[in-house]
């Protein structure tokens, strides 16, 4: 019985960390526009390299 | 400089996980994304990863753009620009082959909306991590566990189920408070009662070393009843979004003129006494006398009439009236507030408050309910108290049967089948903007329809093409390819599908209110009104235009109105349901008896003034008939607001939208008879629904009462009727 100690703490914190990027995946406005970043995958840009930041590629 | 530090800085953070280096990242650019959105674009035809990319990289490349992000679940584009104007960026789509509109941001507010979906779907997720996490210990409660190990799992249960209640249930809380303020007893009264007992009941159990603690099935509850609350918030969203869309497409702006110079302004800043200035295919943006210009107005959306009126200095003219072929300059007499249009707006007020409240279906169960509930939870304390005399008992068994009852089908019952039912009206070209409205469809029985813009386009259509000399279609081709009359559009688009290529004319003039002039072949060509090109008044029962040739005698070309595609099938579909059709029309006895005939009506009035049919449909509604309203205009908003349930075109006005509880998003009118035997379905299902969970209450409640309900026992039952609805919701089709 003293596996409990430990697996009842470890299926608590699995579970929270699951709900915490759950959290984040929606602060961060994840689910605005499902449609959208399903197809994005698709295109090819920005596939070598990750994307600059606006203020970054307006810069000379 | 800049750069190349950025890039020292960037590099050196580099690691083994690129995604951890693109995920800031990522986050600043669809933070710049988010905050920029100065200039909102609708894209109807964006459909795809290539559509994206190929409006972005456009946007991208313009100079002055800061950021441009494509939404495809909205289909639009924010385009971050300070400084720039929507209009620069249309032609740049355009070229590219995508159809753009302007949207007015203000009249777009989904963000806030947005915010309150996330809200629910944050309290869905810790509702679901509590049920989870307290239902693996449940289970080693329900196999056996005794004494200091029960008491162990009870403990932690009550650690995660207590601020997932307290934070989960707050919708059910504030909304249960605010009904019990205003002395009602609405659906989430029981459903806050038996969540807070259960909760109290369970603590007190588990701090007594009790047998039984009821914290999976509260927590449950919570889960369940959000996901309802989430489903009817989605629909409402949807719907919400794209009646926004649809209002803000119409930015608000005037020309207005100052010592001759014209200038941009917003609608709400014009004042009596202001000139303004309204171009051919503009709409009147407020009341007001002509003072220079000639042209024709087409008021089909003000009056239901269908033939363009001539209007000159001195005409008063009232705002929502199309200008035609000339340029106008206008005084406005009234503006905003004032205006005709708003003056309408409040006729259709005082007819919404008329037509009284409508409860629904779920609000009538749930008045019925909440009392029955409560009354076998006191009913079932009693009676052990007199039987056993041990509160704890007592007190145990009311709480197990209020968590029992609780609506967990209920709460979920309606809102999956009208999502459900919405969602699939939607693809068809329905915009159910009300959550009633499908209810109050199912029991139409009397179909009213406007004409002009509903039945009709409002669009004319050449009907006599036979009579136009072969010799003379090309110049007619010409010469009425070169105006914006709807009348030479028409003839234009007869010709062009007849195949008839345009002849070669010269000097093309256009005299506003009366027609177009040109010469060919060195003679004088006309068209336009029979006074004008020298021809004898036609006796015409609708709009007629001459085409005079040097030469030749004037041909007299004829034109009706076009019915919308697919009006003569729904009108077919209705009356073969056995449902009344009747066609109330503002325009002349001639053109309203030769659609009804072409349609099919029997029951129709001409000359129809909007206080007539008001008044109309609030008679059919006081001999006991439900009374679905189809109509586009001003002139129709009255009626539209006053019948039992109402649908206007998305190209009708405003207005009128505004009154109706369904936008009919495409050109077609047959999805209106599909959708009343969708709305038939659709109340059949929520009637199963409810016969489902009173079903399960009859065998569940007994149970309770007799105090046989354990845990494990209300888990069962609460899952298996709330995916029962919900999976009976989803045959719907």
């Amino acid at each position: 019985m003293e596996i409990l100690a430990l697996l009842i703490p470890v299926s608590l914190i699995l579970g929270a960390t699951g709900l915490v990027a759950f959290m984040w995946s929606l602060k961060s406005r994840q689910y605005d526009d499902p449609k959208g970043d399903a197809e994005r995958i698709l295109s090819d840009e920005w596939d070598d390299h990750p994307r600059p930041s606006p203020d970054q590629n307006k810069d000379p | 400089m800049a750069d190349l530090s950025a890039d020292r800085t960037y590099s050196s953070r580099l690691s083994a996980c690129p995604a951890c280096d693109a995920a800031p990242l990522a986050m600043r650019v669809a933070d710049a994304s988010m905050k920029g959105g100065d200039i909102v674009l609708s894209l109807p035809t964006a459909h795809c990863a290539a559509c994206i990319t190929d409006v972005e990289r456009a946007l991208n490349g313009q100079p002055g753009v800061r950021s441009a992000r494509v939404n495809l679940s909205l289909r639009r584009v924010m385009i971050d620009a300070p400084g720039h104007e929507a209009a620069e960026f249309i032609p740049v789509l355009e070229q590219i082959g995508y159809e753009a509109h302007e949207l007015d941001p203000a009249a777009l507010s989904s963000t806030a909306a947005d915010r309150q979906g996330r809200d629910i779907l944050m309290r869905i997720g810790v509702a679901g991590f509590a049920m989870m996490n307290i239902m693996i210990l449940s289970i080693a409660v329900w196999a056996g566990a005794e004494g200091a190990t029960r008491d162990m799992f009870h403990w932690i249960s009550a650690v995660i189920a207590l601020p997932t209640v307290i934070f989960a249930g707050q919708p059910f809380f504030a909304s249960a408070w605010r009904s019990l303020k205003s002395g009602r007893l609405g659906m989430d009264v029981p459903i806050s009662l038996a969540l807070i007992l259960a909760t109290a009941i369970s603590l007190f159990e588990t701090s007594q070393s009790g047998k039984h603690a009821y914290f999976d099935a509260a927590v449950m509850l919570c889960f369940f009843l959000l996901v309802g609350r989430y489903l009817d918030y989605r629909t409402r969203a949807v719907a919400r979004s794209a009646a926004e869309e649809l209002t803000a497409l119409e930015v608000p702006r005037a020309t207005r003129l100052v010592d001759g110079i014209e200038e941009q302004v917003n609608v709400a800043d014009l004042t009596p006494g202001d000139v303004i200035r309204v171009r051919p295919g503009a709409r009147l943006p407020a009341d007001g006398t002509v003072i220079a210009g000639m042209s024709e107005i087409d008021r089909s959306l003000l009056t239901g009439e269908s033939l363009p009126v001539r209007a000159g200095p001195g005409a008063e003219l009232s705002a929502g009236e199309v200008n035609l072929t000339g340029r106008l300059d206008l005084r406005v007499t009234a503006a905003g507030r004032d205006s005709s249009l708003s003056r309408l707006a409040d006729l259709v007020a005082m007819a919404e408050a008329t037509r009284g409240h409508y409860a629904s279906l779920a609000e009538r169960a749930s008045r019925a309910y909440a009392p029955v509930v409560h009354l076998l939870a006191l009913l079932s304390f009693a009676a052990w108290m007199y039987l056993s005399g041990d509160w704890r008992i007592s007190l145990n068994v009311a709480a197990a049967v209020l968590i029992i009852t609780c609506p967990c089908a209920l709460g979920l019952a309606v809102p999956a089948v009208v999502t459900s039912a919405s969602g699939r009206l939607f693809r068809k070209g329905l915009l159910i903007k009300d959550g009633t409205a499908l209810e109050r469809l199912a029991e139409v029985d009397t179909v009213v329809f406007d004409k002009t813009g509903t039945l009709t386009l409002g669009k004319p259509e050449l009907t006599n093409l036979t009579d136009l000399p072969e010799d003379l279609r090309p110049v007619a081709a010409a010469i009425a390819a070169g105006s914006n009359h709807p009348l030479s559009q028409a003839l234009s688009a007869a010709l062009r599908a007849a195949g008839v290529s345009e002849g070669e004319i010269d000097r093309t003039t256009e005299i506003p209110g009366y027609g177009v002039e040109a010469e060919w072949q060195g003679r004088r060509v006309r068209l336009g009104r029979a006074d004008w090109v020298g021809a004898d008044a036609p006796d015409a029962d609708g709009p007629v235009s001459v085409l005079a040739v040097e030469g030749w005698s004037p041909v007299v070309l004829r034109f009706a109105d076009a019915l919308r595609p697919g009006a003569t099938y729904c009108i077919a579909a209705l009356t073969a349901r056995g449902t009344r059709v009747i066609m109330l029309s503002g325009d002349t006895e001639a053109a309203v008896a030769r659609a009804a005939a072409e349609l099919g009506i029997t029951d129709y009035r001409a000359g129809v003034t909007p206080a007539e049919k008001e008044a109309e449909v609030a008679s059919l509604a006081q001999s006991g008939a439900k009374v679905l309203m189809v109509g586009d205009g001003l002139n129709d908003t009255a009626a539209l607001a006053r019948a039992h349930v109402s649908i206007s075109p998305a190209t009708g006005l405003d207005a009128a939208r505004v009154a109706s509880d369904i936008v009919l998003t495409g050109q077609e009118l047959s999805p209106v008879a599909d959708a009343l035997d969708m709305a038939m379905k659709a109340r059949t299902r929520i009637k199963q629904n409810f016969a489902i969970s009173i079903l399960y209450n009859i065998v569940a409640v007994p149970f309770a009462m007799v105090g046989l309900a354990t845990p494990l026992l209300a888990a069962l039952a609460m899952s298996a009727s709330s995916i029962s609805v919900t999976l009976n919701a989803l045959r719907l089709r």
